[in-house]
């Protein structure tokens, strides 16, 4: 969707703001907030797209003057309201009002198993790359009311093929409840005034991931 | 809505969550202390260390990241796909996710603030030198920038170039010089 989240060449921001090695959270609920977020997902209700959309979807006001842990609360909010996994009234009374439905919750000991294991994307191909290193391409232009992960600054731009990932999970189907659909992952590489025009700054290159219904030759 | 505002609504969230049992608050700990404690960028220091001091380790991060990473003991969330990208005179790489955060968590930790912000992800694709020149860093005009967009699942690291002079270091050492933005493209050493 072309929502606030895709930022990709806007302006007016300002300056990149650094900070120190080590600095992770700014308030203690921002803690909280990154745990319940990866701890919640072991119900196994929604895919991490799903929850990109979520935060996506955010009004773009809304999104542009939130936090960054912020964001990540209201669209989890979201989710469990959606899921039927917390009634919008308990979010209001802040506690809970029924018991909950049976699903699985991380104990202490699970965490570390899990986060260690991660959780691939890669699939096997059931058909062969339709694009190899070296290929010109072109991403088509695609404006999807759902989620995608073809930024609007590389749609309709011709690039080379740099890599090719084998088959991943496509977002674009997994975050709209479509089943995995996986495809053929590249990386995609445009020159600068091929996305920017003659004032891009001389010799730069951007490469995105692009699967494979992104792209015509 | 307010810092003050924000914390009673993440208190109340995990009332609701604990008293419904879809959360243990000790897990909730674990996953803090996990990022906040263990997994950070000083893991990726040492892959890059490694590569510096070790050119057959430099051959397999280069080709296939994931297994070199682990090798050293990491992977697992957001490290699922690795790809290293090894800087040189004559081109610069910087890593960014336009779209939301996308991070590798299990070389580098969770991300600064400023790469999640929309300062860094709207400008460092269109103007990368402007985005080098907040933090203090001016590339050589020859410099070629790459800018990698992560919009899907692989991750990248980038291997900063080696400091002159550093020839006399051990991998342990090398490694302390190493920084998290310099892994990320923003920094020089």
């Amino acid at each position: 969707m072309n929502g606030a989240a895709d930022l990709g060449g806007m302006m007016g921001f300002g300056p990149v703001v650094p900070e120190p090695e080590g600095e992770y959270f700014h308030a203690d609920w921002e803690r909280r907030a990154l745990a319940l977020t990866l701890a919640i997902g072991a119900a196994g209700r929604w895919s991490i797209d799903e929850s990109r959309h979520a935060r996506e979807s955010l009004h773009p006001a809304d999104y542009l003057t939130s936090s960054y842990y912020a964001i990540w609360v209201k669209a989890l909010e979201r989710l469990l309201v959606t899921a039927g996994l917390v009634d919008a009234d308990e979010l209001n009374r802040g506690h809970a009002v029924a018991p909950g439905v049976a699903v699985r919750a991380w104990s202490v000991d699970d965490v570390a198993g899990v986060l260690a294991a991660g959780s691939p994307y890669d699939r096997p191909a059931a058909a062969p790359a339709r694009f190899a290193v070296g290929d010109t391409v072109r991403t088509r232009v695609l404006h999807p009311a759902g989620h995608t992960r073809l930024p609007r600054y590389a749609r309709g731009k011709a690039g080379e093929v740099v890599r090719v990932h084998g088959v991943h999970v496509l977002p674009d189907a997994i975050s709209r409840g479509a089943g995995e659909q996986p495809e053929w992952l590249y990386t995609v590489r445009f020159d600068g005034r091929e996305l920017w025009g003659a004032s891009a700054e001389a010799g730069l290159g951007v490469t995105i991931e692009a699967w494979e219904s992104y792209l015509e030759s | 809505m307010d810092e003050r505002d924000m914390a009673g609504r993440v208190e109340a969230l995990e009332s609701i969550l604990v008293e419904k049992g879809y959360v243990q608050p000790a897990a909730l700990d674990a996953i803090i202390a996990t990022y906040e404690h263990d997994v950070g960028p000083r893991n990726g220091a040492r892959v890059v260390a490694r590569s510096w001091t070790d050119p057959a380790y430099r051959e397999r991060l280069l080709s296939d990241a994931t297994a070199a990473i682990a090798e050293l003991g990491y992977g697992g969330r957001q490290g699922e796909h690795m790809v290293a990208l090894e800087n040189a005179a004559d081109e610069h790489h910087v890593v960014v996710c336009t779209l939301c955060s996308c991070y590798p968590w299990p070389v580098l930790g969770l991300p600064p603030t400023w790469y999640k912000s929309a300062a860094y992800r709207a400008r460092v694709v269109l103007d990368p030198r402007g985005v080098l020149a907040d933090f203090g860093v001016t590339l050589p005009a020859a410099t070629r920038i790459s800018v990698h967009d992560s919009t899907a699942e692989v991750r990248y690291l980038v291997v900063p170039m080696r400091p002159v002079d550093t020839v006399h270091l051990d991998e342990d050492a090398l490694a302390a010089l190493v920084t998290r933005d310099a892994m990320i493209g923003c920094a020089v050493l």
